[in-house]
């Protein structure tokens, strides 16, 4: 049997939604409440480990490939990276500024739709973060099980 | 003034005996002493926040390419400690506790912020118009990704170029990572 007990297997599949909300909740909150990209996409890619350790890899790859994986981090740095090179467009030629808030989307302070780019830019944040995270730790698992397979021939 | 064109001169011969010279550990030594100059620098230019994070990469770098050089390059040394090497070292780290204590003197009390005291500082103006200028209620998030956008950019292009380098540094090993057709 792959993966741990079935006690892990049944807590952990009813715990990974809860833990995947609760990262979607910090990232998209994180101007109006303590959190932000950084906190939320550690917490989306520990729900990731969390099932990698439950069930073991293959399924985690059946349901997070790793290609999709590199694609997601790849989307989250354009994502970001648009959201600043936008500033230079829309406005008279200035980096990263807060054009949304300034211009055209000013909402309502302590709403969830207020300060303009800065839940967009948590939002990649977010994507990115959690992404890479998982990318290195599943790299760094794969890479230790093939060396000690290897010392073992 | 003159103080920087000291510096420069020390971290160009700095540079050129890392280039230079043959014994790999030596040259691993240079290059500290070019990064503890390069912080020096910056402490200097008044950037003090560059300086601490330089200092902390370069202590760190230096103790991860010297342990890797040592291994490699087989410079061991060997022979039972002196006693006159001792008395120094304990010395020295008596001086370096005794400056420790002086610095934490001057630190302020716990929970009595620093640049209260000085009112046309750049956080204080965080604090006063954060809400206003970029209309986000947390704080940390409006100077993170509005006011301090640039190094939030910085930190994830550092990410970002990790990945990459973990990504081709582990691929050797990890045969099934290279079957995969688009990674």
């Amino acid at each position: 049997m792959k993966g741990m007990t079935i006690i892990v297997k049944t807590i952990s599949s009813w715990v990974k939604m809860l833990i995947v909300l609760f990262g979607i909740y910090i990232i998209l909150f994180g101007h109006l409440t303590p959190g932000g990209g950084f906190a939320g996409g550690v917490i989306l890619a520990s729900s990731y480990v969390l099932l990698m350790l439950a069930f073991g890899k293959e399924f985690v790859q059946k349901d997070l490939p790793l290609a999709l994986d590199s694609k997601l981090d790849c989307l989250g740095a354009l994502l970001f990276a648009v959201i600043a090179v936008l500033g230079l467009v829309l406005t008279d030629r200035i980096f990263f500024t807060n054009y949304l808030y300034q211009e055209y989307l000013p909402g309502k302070e302590f709403e969830l739709i207020s300060a303009g780019t800065i839940p967009f830019s948590n939002i990649a944040i977010g994507l990115k973060v959690g992404a890479s995270l998982f990318l290195v730790i599943f790299l760094l698992s794969t890479f230790r099980r093939e060396t000690s397979a290897n010392t073992k021939e | 003034m003159y103080i920087f064109y000291a510096l420069l001169v020390f971290m160009i011969i700095a540079a050129i005996i890392a280039i230079e010279t043959k014994n790999l550990l030596s040259a691993v030594i240079c290059i500290g002493a070019l990064g503890f100059g390069a912080s020096l620098m910056f402490l200097f230019l008044r950037a003090p926040d560059i300086a601490i994070t330089q200092i902390v990469v370069e202590v760190l770098g230096l103790i991860i390419l010297i342990r890797s050089t040592i291994s490699r390059d087989l410079t061991f040394i060997s022979g039972d400690k002196e006693f006159f090497g001792t008395v120094v070292s304990v010395v020295i780290i008596f001086v370096i506790f005794l400056a420790g204590v002086k610095v934490f003197e001057t630190l302020p009390d716990f929970g009595t912020a620093v640049f209260a005291q000085v009112p046309e500082a750049a956080s204080q103006t965080y604090i006063k118009e954060g809400l206003q200028s970029t209309g986000a209620a947390n704080i940390v998030s409006s100077v993170i990704l509005d006011y301090r956008a640039y190094d939030t950019l910085g930190e994830a292009t550092v990410l970002f170029t990790s990945i990459i380098g973990a990504t081709v540094l582990l691929r050797k090993k990890a045969k099934k990572l290279l079957e995969e057709p688009d990674l």
